[in-house]
């Protein structure tokens, strides 16, 4: 009787999952930020399509494989482009984006350095 | 002076914005993939459709040849209603049909065949979707005419008489 306390704690404290537990983590981390192209608004891991289910077994694979993060996101950027990605890169369609946020703040920055402190 | 700046600075502000926006409305709101890429035909192992044999993408698809690749189901009902312009197509020239079976049920993929004909030279399976996934592809059904190991345009939705008319005349 006291194997089976031990031996059922030993099971409770250790459970053999948690081996996969890291990739898992891995493979949530890319399907989130994964997008479903064929449903609305909805990343791989949120969707349960056809599509978004088959894409999560490839990214079993590939990580399978031993590709790193940034190698699968490359991968899937060849097959679909950068649209699938919800983390878009720096390019020409998207400097706007990345510059605004920071041409904004430093704009925002010289007119409050101007108006309070330069006053004073 | 200094007074004229702020709202001089919020105005050019307001302008820009204006116009970053005013240029996004022209754009299209509906992602619309890219059908027009040139890309080679990934490499891949699969099974045949009625053997069940290993088969490599390689020995299905030649050089020099004109291949249609049709992704398929038998549970898809717009794949039904594409079927007889396949079987047109078939008909009317020499252009290699292959078929990928997706996400099927062998035993009703083989009841559709024999419904409504069988216009594929070869068809392999694809059980879990990986393979489309391979290809860049979104569903069933989609289409996709390889030359020379290229895939020259993709056809995603079913195929109709305005796209078969097409393909008629881009393997001529």
């Amino acid at each position: 009787m006291k194997v089976l306390k031990f031996f059922l704690i030993f099971i409770i404290l250790f459970p053999l999952s948690s081996v996969n537990a890291e990739e898992n983590d891995k493979r949530n981390k890319i399907t989130k930020n994964l997008r479903c192209l064929i449903c609305q608004g909805q990343s791989v891991y949120d969707s349960d399509s056809e599509f978004a289910n088959s894409l999560k077994i490839v990214v079993d694979k590939k990580l399978q494989e031993g590709l790193s993060e940034d190698q699968i996101y490359e991968y899937f950027k060849t097959k679909y482009g950068e649209w699938i990605l919800y983390d878009p890169g720096l390019n020409k369609n998207t400097y706007i984006l990345w510059l605004l946020p920071i041409l904004i703040f430093l704009i925002g920055g010289a007119i409050i350095y101007k108006s309070f402190i330069v006053r004073k | 002076m200094k007074n004229k700046i702020l709202p001089f600075s919020v105005i050019i502000i307001f302008v820009i914005i204006f116009f970053i926006f005013f240029k996004g409305l022209e754009d299209s709101k509906i992602y619309t993939p890219d059908v027009n890429t040139k890309k080679e035909i990934p490499v891949f192992n699969t099974k045949e459709f009625f053997s069940g044999e290993n088969i490599k993408s390689s020995s299905i698809f030649e050089l020099d040849k004109v291949y249609l690749l049709n992704i398929w189901s038998s549970w898809c009902v717009p794949c039904r209603q594409e079927h007889p312009f396949l079987m047109n197509l078939n008909l009317e020239n020499k252009l290699n049909i292959i078929g990928m079976n997706y996400k099927d049920n062998l035993k009703n993929a083989e009841n559709f065949l024999k419904e409504l004909g069988n216009p594929y030279k070869e068809i392999f399976i694809d059980l879990d979707g990986t393979i489309a996934i391979e290809w860049g592809a979104y569903g069933v059904p989609e289409s996709f005419l390889i030359y020379n190991n290229e895939i020259i345009k993709k056809y995603i939705g079913p195929l109709n008489q305005e796209l078969v008319d097409e393909i008629n005349l881009l393997i001529k």
